[in-house]
Order: structure tokens, then C-alpha cells, then sequence
């Protein structure tokens, strides 16, 4: 195991060392949000990769077929697809309106006060419901680095924070990443994740060509292979739609269940993206609406392939080593160490395992292990980075520095007192994100958590506020901040009350859907029209509409967009 | 947008943000404007609408249709299958479309309103 653990501590170590140096080089408040402005199309596509990338498609989406096989292929299709939507409607316009967050563009039109206060609200909610799956996603590989881990902490850990006992696992790695990312790693993340989608996507080609490999390149036996992988449940192959979601047994509103989950998930998977905040920052790091435009093509291309490629990770894991022995601690025979429970999430570092072990010996298969373990690892670090970012840039930049300080105490606040409140942020944010990640579970998969909360909350509060404000003339303050707050709360009720993805399910929830997105999004949308026309009842917002022509003009030619700086 | 269009105008601040709408307004009627909104927008809404009713015909054959998705065409490689890697095909394919477009016909309409917008000024 020790081979394992240094070689993993190394290639983290050289992470760390790169973002070291990138955080020399930020300077100014332009640098230290947007990186200069000054990145190129094909750089930001492979950033954007990075940032998208997490621990949900690296280890949860593999997780997920591995466990359940086609369904948790929709995963990937509903990923790349959402791009589209992004393309077509956001990316440029974002470009040409936005300065450093999302917020920016809102407060175009609206009232910044209020809008700025919705939005650092719905994008804290989103990053924090995006991190507890990272840290799950973390966690899960400390349990496979140090399997004794948890019992040796157990002890220092026998106290409940709101009723909930911490994971000592993802409580100390969590922990580490925050400090980390706070004590200066927060900054210029773009070149972290362009090393990280490197390192991410070398890791996936490796490990499909290994599975190929094994089956000597025919791609029918392949198949033959996880035809074979039969559900217990259900009888069905794994080849087969209707494992994760089985159809026929239930129906609600009179339609079978397991369809209204997969049109759910859909929704949220294709329109969650556009209204990810930490996605929608990497536009204004570009230096036109070209550059944006052509960031999001390379970003297709990689995450396309890399999705692709889960075919090979998630059924290669179901063929060759099977649910049932994918867990922190196998015995020989990669069968699960007795007393143990089978986790989605260890189905990629498993199957690095098994290869190596299989095609270079033992010393190969740690040797394997470690590596795939520390491209997750910095995969989760980097995601954690940007999501922080993300969140602290909400509440300093938007509702600390804009709100508070500008609009109530009418003071001017110095770099360092923004610099404070986004790094208090971060912890707070950091710690809601862990505890979440203990109340959830470490079993629960990080791929369904992020696309069940996360990318709900983007595509009910933000995508909606985010369309309407580039698209509709009427749209007013009122309409933005119902979508924003009233998604938000919405999508999160409907998840506290639903099923969720603790195992056992509850018996009888009180919302019959995993998939909150089929009611959460329309719910998102209806609200921010009928806030608008609420508003204009109330006759409160009458600049919004003036204002409509400005940002109309700008989101469509550029004109006036923040302009690259001259390097110095 | 009826009576509501002209009112707000009138009832904004009387120096600077008047004719700064006016100026943006006026930008927004200009031929340039209008052909680059047309342009896009016969370009993107029909292909969003592709879009989402492709991707939405894979969840909801999968349930409406099983068996059909469960025929299998090469081996074990069954439509289902086929039919989620073709929507990978369908998302380069739109998209490759949508650059050629945007860089052949948007960027060209867009400088001439930059162009024209600078002149304003």
C-alpha cells in the first residue's frame, strides 16, 4: 500500500506545485477573477473541460453504469448535450454583457440590491450541493488509500454537528482542500484546470485502452462481456435500459415512474449547465465573444470524448470486476473484504486496480490505483477550487461588496477586506458542504447527487433569471429574484421531502421523485414570469425595460463588452 | 410592450440615461441590428428545438418502446446504445454548424453594428 499512497502524494504534490505558481502570477482584481481576460479559445475549452469534469463524471458516472449499466450511460449523453444550450443561448451573450459573476449580467437590468442578494444566494446553493458530492467524491478515495482511515479516526469523531455525525474520511480530506484552496490555491485556477483536464482525460484514454485491451480490441466481445451482466432485480442485461429506473413497476400521475425520472433527469442534466455559476465565470475570462464561442467547440470536443469513453470505464468495471466487489478493501481475488459495503464511487480506482494488476502484476496495480486516484483527487481539488470561486465571488463580489458596502454603508472596500470576506465565505461554505456530505452518505453516488440537487438549482433559479434578462424585454427585478430564490427553495424542499439517495430509500416520501427537475424547473420558469408581471403590477421596475435595449444591443454585437486589457 | 414602451422612456432621468437610451435604442433599429437578430434567430431556435426533441426521443423511447430499444442490431450493441453515441454525433454535428454560421454570417452583421456604434458616439 505504501507504493501506492507516495506515488499518489507525488502527482498531487506536482498539482499543488503548479497552482503554487500560477498564484504568483495574479495580481490585479481583473486577474485574480477572470484571469486577464487574456486566455485563448482552445486554453479556456480545456478549462471549461476541467471545471466540468468533477468528481460526478470521473468517478460517478462510471459508478453509475457500473452499477447499474445503460441508465447511467443517459448521464453522460444529457452532459454533452446540455452544451448545446449553451452554445446557442449563453456563452457569447455572457461574454459580451458579463464582467467577473453571473450577477453582473442580471444587475444590467435590474435593481442591483435585490439581484445581487438573489444571486449570491442561488449560486452559494449550488455550489454547496455541488462540493458535498465532491467531498464524497473525496472521501471515497482516502477509503481506498487508507481503508483503516475512518476506524482509526472513529474515536475523535463521536460527536453529532445538527444531529449529524461527520465522516471522518471526508471530514479530513475536506478539510485539507479548503485550507488549501483558501490559503491561496483559490486563485487562478484556469491553468489548474487545464493541467487537471489533461491529466483527466490521459487517465480515461489509459484505462479504456487497457479494457480494450483486455478484450483484444473486439468490441463485440466486449459486449458479449457485459450481456452477461445480468440485474438481479430485474433480469435485465446490462446492456439494457430500465435497471437504475425500472419500468412498469410504478407509475406516477398516472406514467410509468421510471420514465418521468429519466424525462426529469434529462431536463436537468441539458439545461443545469447553462446556469452553473462556476461554468458561466470561465466566459469572462476570454477576450470576445469568438473566443467564448470557440472555447465552448473544444470544450465539446473533450468532454464528448471523455463521456464516450465512460462506455469503456463504467461497463469495463461491471464486466471485469462486478458491483458486488467494488468497495475501499478487496482480499485476493478482488473480492470485497468481508463486513464491507459496495460504493458507486471507488468503481474507476477499482478498475485501475484490476488492470494493472491484470496486464504488469501486483506493483502494477497499485502503481495504477495511485495514479487514477490522484487524477481524481486533483480533479476534485480543482472543481472545489472553481466552485469556490464561484460561491465566495457571489458573496464578496456581489453581495458584500455590491450590496452591503456599496448600496447600504455607502463605503469603498479595499482589496484586502474582499479578499477576507470571500475566504470566510469559502470555510463557511467548505463546512456546509461537509456536513451535507455526512448527512447524505458516503455511499450515496456523486454523479446522481450532483445532477439531482446542484444542476436542478441551476437550471430553476439561474438558467431562467439568466434567459429572460438577456431575451425578454418585459422582464423585470421581481421576476429575476422570484426564479432565483423561488428555484432555489423549491428544488430544495422538493429533494429534503423526496426519496433521496440514502440507502435504504425511504418508504413513502412525500415527493415520489429522485428527479425533482420535471416540477423544480417549470416551477423556476412560471415563477419568474409571473414575478414579472407582479412587478410591473406594482409598477416598481420601470429601468429594467429602458435598460432592455442596452443589453439587447450588447449581447448581440459586443459593443462595449469589458475589453481585453494590454499585457504588461 | 404596448403603452408600456413609451412610458419608461419619458419617466427616466432627464441627463445622461435619457440619451444613453436613445442611443441604444437607436442601435436597435438600425438594418445591421435587425438582419443580425433575424439571422441568428433562424438559426437557433429551430436548431434548439432539433436538439431538444432528439435528446428527449432517447428517455422517452427507452420507456414508451423497450423492446425495440432492446433489439439488437450488431451482437450484443442494441439501438439503445446506438441511438445515446448518435446523440453524441448530433451535439458536434450542431454545433459545428452553428460556428461555421456564426462566423460566416453573425460576426461580419455584428462588426457593422460595432462599426456603426462607434460612429454614434
Amino acid at each position: 500500500m505504501s507504493i501506492t499512497l507516495t506515488l499518489f502524494l507525488i502527482v498531487v504534490g506536482i498539482t499543488l506545485v503548479i497552482t503554487a505558481w500560477a498564484a504568483r502570477r495574479t495580481r490585479t482584481t481583473v486577474q485574480f477573477w477572470a484571469a486577464g481576460r487574456t486566455i485563448k479559445g482552445w486554453q479556456n475549452g480545456l478549462a471549461i473541460a476541467g471545471d466540468y469534469m468533477s468528481a460526478a463524471s470521473f468517478l460517478g458516472i462510471a459508478g453509475l453504469i457500473a452499477f447499474n449499466g445503460y441508465d447511467g450511460f443517459m448521464y453522460s449523453v444529457g452532459w454533452l448535450v446540455a452544451y448545446l444550450t449553451v452554445l446557442f443561448l449563453i456563452a457569447e451573450p455572457m461574454r459580451n454583457t458579463g464582467k467577473y459573476t453571473m450577477a453582473d449580467v442580471l444587475s444590467y437590468r435590474m435593481s442591483p440590491v435585490p439581484v445581487r442578494s438573489a444571486a449570491a444566494f442561488s449560486t452559494i446553493a449550488v455550489s454547496a450541493s455541488y462540493m458535498m458530492a465532491q467531498m464524497i467524491g473525496a472521501g471515497s478515495l482516502i477509503k481506498i488509500l487508507l481503508p483503516d482511515l475512518d476506524k482509526n479516526l472513529s474515536p475523535y469523531f463521536n460527536w453529532a454537528l445538527f444531529g449529524t455525525k461527520l465522516d471522518p474520511s471526508i471530514a479530513l480530506v475536506g478539510a485539507l482542500m479548503m485550507i488549501y484552496v483558501i490559503a491561496g490555491g483559490m486563485v487562478a485556477t484556469t491553468w489548474v484546470q487545464i493541467v487537471k483536464a489533461v491529466l483527466l482525460m490521459g487517465g480515461a484514454i489509459l484505462l479504456s485502452l487497457l479494457v480494450l485491451l483486455y478484450f483484444n480490441f473486439n468490441f463485440l466481445a466486449f459486449f458479449d462481456k457485459i450481456y452477461s451482466v445480468k440485474d438481479k432485480a430485474t433480469g435485465l442485461p446490462f446492456t439494457s435500459p430500465g435497471i437504475l429506473y425500472p419500468y412498469g413497476k410504478a407509475t406516477v400521475w398516472g406514467i410509468d415512474k421510471a420514465l418521468v425520472e429519466n424525462v426529469s433527469l434529462g431536463l436537468a442534466l441539458i439545461l443545469g449547465t447553462a446556469g452553473l455559476p462556476h461554468i458561466l465565470m470561465r466566459f469572462f475570462t476570454v477576450p470576445n465573444a469568438k473566443a467564448a464561442r470557440s472555447s465552448v467547440a473544444w470544450a465539446m470536443g473533450l468532454i464528448g470524448s471523455f463521456y464516450v469513453m465512460t462506455t469503456f470505464l463504467g461497463f469495463g468495471a461491471a464486466a471485469l470486476i462486478g458491483k458486488a466487489n467494488i468497495c475501499a478493501k478487496v482480499v485476493t481475488g478482488f473480492k470485497c473484504a468481508p463486513g464491507l459495503k459496495p460504493n458507486t464511487n471507488m468503481s474507476m480506482p477499482r478498475l485501475a486496480d484490476f488492470l494493472g494488476t491484470n496486464f504488469f502484476g501486483a506493483t502494477g496495480g497499485e502503481f495504477l490505483l495511485a495514479f487514477i486516484a490522484a487524477v481524481a483527487f486533483a480533479t476534485i481539488l480543482a472543481v472545489v477550487a472553481g466552485l469556490t470561486l464561484a460561491a465566495s465571488g457571489a458573496f464578496s463580489h456581489d453581495f458584500y461588496v455590491n450590496v452591503v458596502r456599496t448600496h447600504l454603508f455607502h463605503g469603498t472596500v479595499s482589496e484586502r477586506e474582499q479578499v477576507l470576506v470571500a475566504r470566510i465565505t469559502a470555510a463557511l461554505v467548505g463546512l456546509l458542504s461537509i456536513w451535507l456530505a455526512a448527512k447524505t452518505g458516503a455511499t450515496a453516488n456523486v454523479a446522481a447527487l450532483v445532477a439531482g440537487v446542484a444542476f436542478v438549482i441551476a437550471a430553476s433559479a439561474n438558467l431562467p433569471a439568466i434567459l429572460f434578462t438577456l431575451f425578454w424585454k418585459r422582464f423585470n427585478t421581481w421576476g429575476a429574484v422570484a426564479s432565483l430564490v423561488g428555484g432555489t427553495v423549491v428544488t430544495i424542499w422538493l429533494v429534503a421531502v423526496g426519496p433521496g439517495w440514502t440507502l435504504p430509500a425511504v418508504a413513502h416520501p412525500a415527493f415520489p421523485l429522485q428527479n425533482v427537475g420535471i416540477v423544480a424547473i417549470p416551477v423556476g420558469f412560471l415563477l419568474a414570469i409571473v414575478g414579472t408581471y407582479v412587478g410591473e403590477l406594482a409598477k416598481a421596475d420601470r429601468l429594467a425595460e429602458v435598460k432592455f435595449h442596452e443589453i439587447d444591443v450588447r449581447a448581440q454585437t459586443g459593443v462595449g463588452a469589458e475589453p481585453t486589457p494590454v499585457p504588461a | 410592450m404596448e403603452i408600456g414602451k413609451s412610458q419608461p422612456v419619458q419617466k427616466a432621468p432627464p441627463t445622461g440615461e435619457a440619451t444613453d437610451a436613445a442611443h441604444w435604442e437607436g442601435l436597435e433599429e438600425t438594418t445591421e441590428f435587425k438582419e443580425l437578430v433575424r439571422a441568428r434567430w433562424r438559426f437557433v431556435a429551430p436548431a434548439t428545438i432539433f436538439f431538444l426533441v432528439y435528446y428527449f426521443a432517447l428517455p422517452l423511447s427507452n420507456g414508451l418502446f423497450p423492446s425495440f430499444m432492446r433489439t439488437e442490431v450488431i451482437g450484443h450493441i442494441n439501438i439503445a446504445y446506438l441511438f445515446a453515441l448518435s446523440e453524441f454525433v448530433m451535439a458536434w454535428v450542431l454545433a459545428y454548424f452553428y460556428i461555421r454560421q456564426a462566423t460566416r454570417v453573425f460576426d461580419p452583421l455584428a462588426e457593422k453594428v460595432r462599426q456603426r456604434a462607434g460612429q454614434g458616439k
